[in-house]
């Protein structure tokens, strides 16, 4: 009689389909780096000139003479805290405000319609330059830095949370009044939940934009942190140092994105694994 | 007495080139308490507009929409409705999907998820309590839009061609189970579909639809007792004789809805 509910179970379904062999996708990984790493450090000792280009050798002394012995501004986790602080300061900041704005003027077609314009001419303006503008008003401190986060933050996070926002299924919304919804529960148990995909995928790119943000405020003028690091290296021609101060930038922001893949996948466990990896490689 | 009544309404909706589209005109008829009503018509007539206007999503254009003999104004208490697409949350599990009404409407959440499991056990569905939408197969997921239009215990149930999308065992399933758990409860019922056969099998009387602009063309008894096995119910002679007169009336209706089809295309 119940056929259908004798499917088979859940498990068959979830089980990933395309899995490859771990070992072989890194392994080729390591390769491509090593002859990547190998062809710069030969080029670089035998054809063309480190002072300009460096070299992953004295990259790699620098970094280790950062950690071991300390910058010229004070031991390198200074700098590191420093520039994390403001990113991740920025970063909150900036998306709740993203968030918060882009739902809400999702939902309301007016107001959106009204601020569309005035959206489009703020989201024109060269940001970045910003930076420099917020030294003068909030000074050499976290502050200024926090800001230039959160600006680049606010539109990356605000554009995806309104998109999300206007492309909810109008069937869910009307099946959620007709079982009893009123307004705010609309939008807290429908128009959030559909949305959060959408914020994801822009929070990725969102905690880069934070440390962006941070560095390009250090280097418009600071007394500590990464951004530092790096204006200084430029102002004494030291390629090493920059590339240095990269390198750490890079490796925040990958665990920052490995934290912000975790949550995500916690909060959005409910979608089907296929849907998943896509949206994971977007 | 009457729950729902329909006089005279029509919607007319915003069309493409500036004229406005008419889907649905002079619509009359009336459902009564614990009457079960199929609306059939050729497909794309303006049919779910009825039940949109009937569910207070749509306002009519004119005439009169009354359920419980209030006009209506909004969505009036006691109304369910089945779309014809899925509309189960995907991010909630199953017994948390058919627990979304009563959240609604002010219980606890645990008052409200054991209120929900019975409706869950109910469907057939309760080893799939947890699980979420997208590890259920079509036929459960409408198991779980069931329950979950059950869950409000609705004295009027609109459906939206809610079984269109399954396999024709899984559908013949479903219409025994939509029975078997209509059956007592007393509510009021419009269901909307293309498929005449389905429309007797479930229903008490049949209402026929003309092509777009849509109509009521006529309203036909169904003479068949209850309680119905509807995969049997199709080969007794009374069905058969109850198809016969109603497709007299359908055919011409789907035979135009097609020409006009046909010559749109070209």
């Amino acid at each position: 009689m119940q056929a259908e509910t004798l499917a088979p179970p859940a498990e068959n379904i979830v089980s990933r389909t395309n899995r490859r062999t771990p070992w072989k996708l890194w392994t080729v990984r390591l390769a491509v780096v090593l002859v990547w790493l190998g062809s710069w450090e030969l080029t670089a000792t035998h054809w063309i000139d480190p002072f300009f280009y460096s070299k992953p050798s004295l990259i790699w002394d620098r970094l280790v003479d950062w950690f071991t012995a300390g910058t010229a501004f004070g031991s390198v986790w200074t700098q590191i805290v420093t520039t994390l602080q403001e990113a991740v300061f920025g970063f909150i900041i900036g998306a709740i405000a993203g968030v918060v704005l882009g739902i809400l003027l999702g939902r309301a077609r007016f107001a959106a319609d009204v601020a569309a314009p005035f959206i489009k001419a703020a989201n024109a303006v060269p940001r970045i330059v910003l930076a420099s503008l917020f030294v003068i008003w909030f000074g050499l401190g976290l502050t200024s830095k926090v800001a230039t986060a959160v600006v680049l933050v606010f539109f990356a996070v605000f554009f995806n949370a309104f998109q999300g926002a206007r492309e909810v299924d109008r069937n869910l919304v009307n099946n959620a009044r007709i079982l009893g919804a009123s307004r705010t529960q609309v939008l807290t148990s429908i128009v959030v939940p559909s949305a959060t995909s959408w914020i994801f995928a822009s929070l990725h790119a969102a905690f880069g934009f934070a440390l962006i943000g941070a560095v390009v405020g250090e280097y418009a003028g600071a007394d500590k942190g990464l951004g530092l690091l790096i204006a200084n290296a430029q102002g004494t021609f030291d390629a090493a140092g920059i590339y240095a101060g990269m390198i750490i930038t890079t490796v925040l922001a990958l665990l920052a994105e490995y934290l912000l893949t975790l949550l995500e996948n916690r909060l959005l466990r409910w979608r089907p694994p296929a849907l998943h990896e896509g949206a994971e490689n977007a | 007495m009457s729950v729902i009544a329909l006089r005279n309404a029509t919607k007319r909706f915003p069309g493409t080139g500036g004229a406005p589209h008419t889907a649905v005109r002079d619509l009359t008829f009336t459902v009564d308490a614990g009457e079960f009503v199929a609306v059939v018509g050729p497909t794309g007539c303006g049919k779910s507009t009825t039940l949109s206007l009937v569910s207070g999503l749509e306002p009519p254009s004119s005439g009169e929409v009354d359920v419980n003999g209030e006009p209506v104004r909004g969505i009036p208490d006691g109304v369910g409705y089945m779309f014809q697409a899925d509309a189960v949350l995907p991010w909630r599990s199953v017994v948390d999907n058919v627990a979304a009404g009563p959240r609604y409407r002010g219980l606890k959440r645990q008052q409200a998820r054991e209120k929900a499991m019975v409706w869950v056990e109910r469907v057939g569905l309760a080893a799939f309590a947890k699980y979420y939408p997208h590890q259920l197969s079509g036929g459960m997921r409408k198991r779980v839009a069931l329950a979950q239009t059950l869950v409000n215990e609705p004295r009027i149930m609109l459906m939206d061609e809610p079984f269109s999308a399954l396999d024709v065992q899984t559908r013949a399933l479903m219409q025994d189970e939509l029975l078997r758990l209509w059956q007592g409860t007393g509510a009021a019922v419009i269901f909307v579909t293309h498929d005449l056969e389905e429309a007797i099998a479930l229903a008490d009387r049949v209402v026929v639809m003309t092509s777009s602009p849509a109509t009521v063309k006529a309203i036909f008894d169904v003479p068949l007792p209850r309680p119905r096995d509807v995969e049997e119910i199709r080969l007794t002679p009374a069905f058969v004789e109850t198809y016969r007169e109603i497709w007299q009336s359908l055919r011409e209706e789907v035979a135009r809805a097609r020409s006009e089809a046909m010559s749109r295309a070209s």
